[in-house]
């Protein structure tokens, strides 16, 4: 049998509703990607918490480095033009 | 009538109870996190079916008996549950093959008793279906993988399948019990069960690359109350606490 250090690692995501998107929850621990789908059943919905599983490896996610996040974020900081609450909506669009 | 009917219902209490109770000594072993909560939760939903049933059979015995009192004061030999369910867990490999093997007929066997015609066993036929259908699917999975994983958990799994198989005929027996609970409506024409069981283990156990054991001799007993030597310790634990304090409240 497989031991923990060679069962990857699989991030989890679970909609909690329909008409919502998945939000991740947490990570596990899985050998394959059907027991990954099984054990976040196990491990994250058990009090009814969704409608909808993804299980992505971990590996497959590409993250931003800490050390760039100045370049990367840092310049939208001084653009609150970009927020859409600097235009007048008219009355006859509703609520959006 | 009313004498077959509870035993009828203790049967089914009792192997949710056993199993709940086998299952639950993984609870804090398991091989990795992820697997021990899988078992705890399974262990709860046969707590859960078992406790629906001995509330049954409690009112059906009248009196003072509650549900603690079926599950924690009766002996080994008033207990009604198949053998199987009462055997050790031993390693991950064959708790997984025992609940398999419970689990297919489990399933196949609730989703007769959905049309059974004593309305509190249908209650728990459709609480019972949607958790036992999981377990089986799950225990299947597990098969598989460790039937066509490495060479030795190919061999481990064989070796469980083959030396829990003879504890598999009890299932599928039917005894004055089940012929009455039949005739009556009640109880699950255990022949059909075994049809849809064949063919499902025969499924997995081709994906998995394993052989099927051969069916020469089968052990029996359990559901009459004649039990391996195993429930003895298994009650002991679970009913030791109840009985020191059996005035004892949460």
């Amino acid at each position: 049998m497989s031991t923990k250090d060679n069962w990857k690692i699989w991030e989890i995501f679970i909609r909690s509703r329909n008409g919502l998107s998945h939000k991740h929850v947490g990570s596990l621990h899985a050998p394959d990607a059907e027991m990954a789908i099984k054990n976040a059943r196990d491990v994250y919905t058990r009090r009814s918490e969704g409608v909808s599983i993804w299980a992505v490896e971990s590996e497959a996610i590409t993250a931003s480095a800490p050390d760039e996040s100045e370049p990367l974020f840092t310049p939208a900081d001084d653009k609150v033009y970009r927020h859409p609450t600097f235009y007048e909506i008219p009355d006859e669009v509703g609520h959006m | 009538m009313k004498e077959q009917l509870l035993e009828y219902t203790l049967r089914l209490g009792d192997n949710a109870l056993i199993l709940g109770q086998r299952l639950g000594e993984w609870c804090g072993h398991g091989p990795i996190l992820e697997q021990d909560i899988a078992l705890s939760n399974m262990a709860l939903d046969q707590l859960g079916q078992a406790r629906m049933l001995m509330q049954y059979a409690a009112e059906q015995k009248g009196g003072d008996y509650t549900e603690d009192k079926m599950a924690f004061f009766r002996d080994v030999t008033e207990y009604h549950n198949c053998l199987l369910v009462e055997l050790e867990n031993g390693d991950w490999g064959r708790t997984m093959a025992r609940q398999f093997l419970f689990d297919t007929y489990n399933y196949y066997f609730y989703t007769a008793l959905l049309s059974s015609a004593d309305e509190r066993l249908k209650e728990v036929a459709h609480k019972a279906i949607k958790e036992v259908a999981y377990h089986a699917q799950w225990s299947a999975e597990w098969i598989i993988r460790l039937g066509d994983g490495t060479e030795e958990s190919h061999r481990r799994i064989q070796e469980s399948m083959d030396d829990l198989w003879e504890w598999t005929g009890e299932l599928f027996t039917m005894d004055d019990v089940d012929k009455l609970m039949i005739e009556a409506g009640i109880g699950v024409d255990l022949s059909r069960v075994k049809e849809q069981w064949d063919q499902k283990v025969d499924q997995i156990l081709e994906l998995a690359t394993l052989k099927r054991p051969s069916d020469d001799w089968f052990q029996s007993g359990g559901k009459q109350g004649e039990h391996s030597e195993y429930l003895g310790f298994v009650l002991a634990e679970m009913q030791h606490l109840p009985r020191m304090h059996p005035e004892a409240e949460w």
